[in-house]
């Protein structure tokens, strides 16, 4: 499994493209969204929880399609199937591995962006805590929706019809712990939850990928 | 004899064909008595005018919205469980069914929304819960699309099905928490003391009644076409290979 990991993580760096696409995108759209809203400091501290949330959400989207469809195009997610490793693993392994160059990088990022923003000095570190708790969730869905549309030609927008209304609960409670860490009021009820689902996701997830993927190597 | 007896193609499209044209009378009974009763022989309400009326589509879309999706639940768990190929066949036919009602709730509820409320939308919970619902359904009816092989699709949407459940009533849950609505609470409960007057609440029974029955004889038509579809495209198949 650590095998497996390793080589995920180095075929994800190495074959150019994945690994910082969505970190670039992730910058792009901190840049862009200050020259549509206005530069005004009041509306962007106050909008940047949400812009920021919604910019890494839409960041993991762009390289969910690679967690299985390069493996399946040359047919090592066969040989995956057949290893001794539960396919369960598998699963968890590959959205771990997507995680950690797609998910924590963007939590890294996110402060520097967040000052771009005018983010409140507050917030800087829920929003860390927020991501570091959230993001595992897309990735974990992320590779529930790329098992499901592992064999089909053109699953890229399908997939993200698929997953962006996943992403709602994240989304919500994510945003509002950096809005309220922002606003310096009480959150722990968000966090908390937050973190509920990103641990039920990691725990119940895997099993759905896996049947989806079984059916898709049928 | 079992319930399960009725999974068997053959066996459904004998009942149902039996089924249907009763379904159809009941269905057109109660709507139009329904709609009619309410639309023309209640009185307007005190605050709200004619535009009370709008409940006698709202309420009764908004619920088969809800419990279209319920129903694809059961039968894609029935489909996983006992791959009963009727029950996945009426999943998918009650998915666009579903939509449809979902749409009708939000267009009606927009509608009635401007003169109440004076918007068409308000970041409601309820609201945006029906919104999200929406796109639920439009990425199961698209996942069918896409898929070619009939017993794939099937196996796919039911996990998606089941997944999405999950993840709708989540949402449900957080959108609530995420903002405050406009949209008055549950007013037609059972075990509540202020309610709907009785005035407005019988005729909206019946508008239920009529549209869970709408719903029903839908389902059965469309699940019969896909059957039929099915059978023809078996059929092709086999004159191909002779």
């Amino acid at each position: 499994m650590r095998a497996l990991l390793l080589r995920d993580v180095r075929l994800a760096m190495r074959t150019g493209g994945g690994f910082g696409l969505g970190l670039a995108f992730f910058l792009i759209l901190a840049v862009l969204v200050p020259l549509g809203v206005g530069a005004e400091g009041g509306t962007l501290g106050r909008i940047a929880p949400g812009i920021l949330w919604v910019g890494a959400l839409l960041a993991c989207l762009l390289s969910l399609d690679r967690i299985f469809a390069l493996d399946h195009e040359d047919g090592s997610l066969d040989l995956l199937a057949t290893s001794p490793i539960p396919l369960e693993a598998v699963v968890a392994v590959k959205a771990m591995a997507h995680w950690l160059v797609t998910g924590l990088p963007l939590t890294l990022m996110a402060p520097g962006l967040g000052v771009l923003l005018n983010l409140a000095p507050a917030a800087y570190g829920w929003l860390v805590l927020s991501l570091l708790l959230g993001t595992p969730t897309l990735s974990i869905v992320g590779a529930f929706g790329a098992a499901l549309t592992v064999g089909l030609k053109r699953g890229g927008l399908l997939l993200s019809l698929l997953v962006l209304p996943l992403y709602v609960p994240t989304l919500i409670f994510g945003a509002e712990v950096v809005r309220r860490g922002a606003e310096g009021m009480a959150l722990g009820t968000p966090l908390a939850l937050l973190a509920a689902i990103s641990l039920g996701g990691v725990a119940l997830l895997p099993f759905a990928a896996a049947a989806a993927l079984r059916v898709n190597l049928r | 004899m079992s319930i399960w007896e009725y999974a068997n193609p053959k066996k459904f499209m004998q009942t149902s064909a039996w089924v249907l044209p009763w379904a159809v009378g009941l269905t057109v009974a109660c709507l139009v008595v329904g709609l009619v009763w309410g639309f023309f022989f209640t009185p307007d309400d005190y605050k709200q005018g004619s535009t009370v009326k709008i409940i006698y589509l709202h309420v009764p879309s908004a619920m088969m919205a809800i419990n279209a999706w319920v129903m694809m639940l059961v039968a894609s768990l029935i489909w996983i469980v006992r791959r009963h190929h009727v029950s996945a066949l009426a999943a998918k036919a009650a998915a666009p069914i579903g939509l449809t009602f979902t749409l009708v709730a939000l267009v009606t509820g927009a509608l009635w929304g401007q003169p109440m409320w004076g918007t068409w939308w308000a970041w409601d919970p309820r609201l945006t819960s029906f919104l999200i619902l929406c796109l639920f359904y439009l990425g199961y009816i698209a996942l069918w699309e896409a898929i070619e092989n009939p017993d794939t699709a099937a196996d796919l949407t039911s996990i998606l099905c089941l997944v999405g459940s999950v993840f709708a009533l989540l949402s449900r849950y957080a959108v609530n928490f995420w903002n405050q609505g406009l949209h008055q609470g549950a007013s037609l409960s059972l075990d509540r003391e202020e309610n709907v007057s009785n005035v407005f609440w019988v005729p909206l029974l019946v508008c239920i009644a009529g549209f869970v029955l709408l719903f029903v004889t839908l389902v059965l038509m469309r699940t019969r076409t896909e059957i039929r579809a099915r059978r023809l495209k078996a059929l092709l198949a086999r004159e191909r290979v002779a």
